[in-house]
């Protein structure tokens, strides 16, 4: 990991997570995962480096 | 008011036999028939290799059990690198002042459209980024071609009705067996070129492979010939209410036929769905009810995405479609197959006149390979986004093509197919050094040369069909020879492109630049100025004699 940052970055996180959630409300499952994909591509074109996006997907999948 | 399509004694150019079945003295009995090349399937890329064979003036024999130009649109785009190819095959001309251009396409996702866009080729190209032409307009001016080459006296053969029927290679060469009206009879061949399409009868008769991917999917295509005021230009439909859950194409052809081609999905009745009854309540969802159209050809196709391990196999060689087959997203088959040829050609020619080792014929292999991974892969992709395998990946897609409409970002994530582009030999074993410091990559070693103006005309107007040295604003001599093989030397000047793009394209900050050029157009090497001992080490390196 020489790219991605993975220490805490976000200002007022709770506030954040709940706005990440509140954008979800009422919607279908259907409508949630287009709604996630949608903002996984707008993020990832801002974060643009692909040696950052790469290590971002293999964080992604990484699992303990 | 429309062109009509050419006719020849009433009927359409794929209807009429241009080179029907006549005896040759080949079959009388007891003949020892002994030709040096020859070429299996007179398709485009057959026709393609016979051409650029004979105009280096080795004897060629093309067999093609049929005696017309295919039926329907097929390959229908053709880019600016196959263009180039035929230019230096001599009939580069009819296909472009015959061939439609667009630069504007238009993309569509459910009930609207989406963004549009411009290519904005770019200028100091004698060729358009690429033309829309039916196949039987592109193997029709090859074959007026052959007979071009013919008339002045060229060893180049086009046999019809001559079935191949068996294969056998022997020491040194290969033996066929043809059937032919008047029966069969038998000849040998120093080195047999099959072009015989994807469902290669000499690959079947050799047993040998032919892996890969199968993506399970139909698409009807559909030439329709109307009277209708769309714009020059290329729509593409995802998910729309006349093919729902499939996508949609409509690109214009020559002579008012246009090309639509409708995503059925995989669990379908092909014949059924090729009926005109079932065609046409199809089209008019998509055309609306007014438009009057008739159909010209109805053609339901799957594909597959795979290649031969080897594309050469002792003195049998494969091109084309018979080496290699690529989802049509794209325009990679008929495109990819021409440059085939024109890799192949001039090896042959050097193996064959004794110049260089059979080993040369294996970067055959090399290159093409490299050229067919590459079209496999991006055409591969196009279907993914085109057709989703899986519902996430369909997710995906939506979301790129429901952001294209409002961010720019998202629109070159939608891929409706990545046009043909002519892929860089890099790593390839002919590839000398790059000494030229500060120099556009997309001249380095292995590169296509690409196009600009020079002076009252273009660069690769100059180009090609033997090794040349060219040198921009730096000193060389006349020639130089190394073991029999010449290069010849091109002088300019990036002074006689006032422009720049030459400047720009083959000297990037270097103030004089001398280039090895094999006969492909390839960039075999680059150095600041001209270096005898280096330029001949290079010319050994670009023809398997290092």
């Amino acid at each position: 990991m020489a790219k991605l940052n993975t220490k805490p970055n976000i200002a007022a996180p709770d506030d954040f997570y709940a706005d990440l959630l509140a954008i979800h409300d009422g919607l279908s499952k259907e409508e949630s995962d287009a709604l996630n994909a949608r903002l996984i591509l707008i993020l990832a074109n801002h974060v643009g480096d692909r040696e950052t996006l790469a290590e971002a997907l293999a964080a992604a999948q990484a699992r303990n | 008011m429309l062109d009509k399509p050419v006719e020849t004694g009433g009927k359409k150019i794929f209807e009429t036999p241009l080179y029907p079945y006549r005896q040759s003295p080949d079959q009388k009995p007891d003949a020892k028939v002994h030709h040096p090349v020859v070429i299996i399937g007179a398709g485009p890329i057959g026709l393609a290799a016979a051409i650029d064979l004979a105009q280096m003036d080795i004897p060629v024999v093309v067999l093609d059990e049929n005696d017309k130009v295919s039926w329907g649109s097929r390959a229908i785009c053709f880019a600016k690198r196959p263009l180039e190819i035929l230019d230096r095959l001599g009939c580069g001309d009819p296909m472009v002042d015959k061939g439609v251009v667009w630069n504007v396409g238009k993309v569509f996702f459910d009930d609207r459209q989406v963004y549009d866009f411009n290519l904005l080729p770019e200028k100091g190209h004698k060729r358009p980024a690429f033309i829309n032409l039916q196949q039987y307009y592109f193997e029709l001016y090859l074959v007026e071609r052959v007979f071009d080459l013919q008339r002045q006296g060229k060893p180049i053969e086009l046999r019809g009705g001559n079935k191949l029927v068996s294969v056998k290679e022997k020491d040194n060469g290969v033996n066929l067996s043809i059937d032919t009206p008047d029966g069969p009879y038998r000849m040998d061949c120093d080195w047999l070129i099959a072009c015989d399409g994807a469902g290669s009868p000499v690959r079947a008769m050799m047993g040998l492979d032919f892996v890969g991917r199968v993506f399970e999917d139909n698409f009807l295509i559909a030439d329709v010939v109307m009277d209708a005021d769309f714009p020059t230009e290329r729509w593409f439909w995802f998910d729309p209410p006349f093919n729902r859950g499939q996508s949609a194409l409509l690109h214009k052809q020559p002579d008012g036929v246009w090309r639509i081609d409708l995503q059925l999905g995989w669990n379908i009745d092909k014949e059924k769905e090729k009926q005109p009854e079932n065609v046409i309540p199809r089209l008019k969802a998509m055309l609306g009810d007014d438009v009057k159209f008739e159909l010209e050809w109805v053609s339901i196709y799957t594909f597959q995405c795979r290649r031969m391990e080897k594309f050469r196999h002792g003195h049998v060689i494969f091109a084309g479609d018979a080496a290699h087959q690529v989802s049509p997203f794209g325009a990679r088959g008929a495109n990819s197959g021409v440059q085939d040829t024109d890799n192949l050609c001039w090896k042959l020619k050097l193996v064959m006149d004794g110049l260089a080792p059979d080993s040369l014929l294996e970067s055959y292999d090399v290159e093409r390979i490299h050229g067919a991974d590459e079209n496999i892969m991006n055409s591969s992709r196009s279907t993914d986004f085109i057709t989703p395998k899986s519902e996430i990946s369909r997710i995906f897609r939506d979301a790129a093509l429901d952001l294209s409409e409002r961010y720019d970002f998202a629109r070159p994530l939608v891929n409706s197919g990545r046009l043909s582009v002519p892929c860089v030999y890099d790593g390839s074993p002919l590839n000398g050094p790059d000494l030229l410091t500060d120099a556009p990559a997309r001249t380095r070693p292995g590169a296509p040369c690409p196009d600009a103006p020079l002076g009252e005309g273009f660069l690769l107007g100059r180009l090609g069909g033997k090794f040349q040295l060219l040198a921009i604003d730096a000193e060389v001599p006349d020639r130089i020879e190394d073991g029999g093989i010449v290069a010849e030397a091109l002088r300019i000047s990036a002074a006689d492109d006032p422009s720049g793009d030459l400047a720009a394209r083959y000297l990037g900050a270097a103030k004089s630049a001398v280039y090895l050029l094999r006969p492909d157009q390839h960039v075999a090497a680059r150095w600041p100025s001209y270096d005898e001992a280096a330029v001949k080490a290079a010319l050994r390196t670009a023809t398997g004699r290092a």
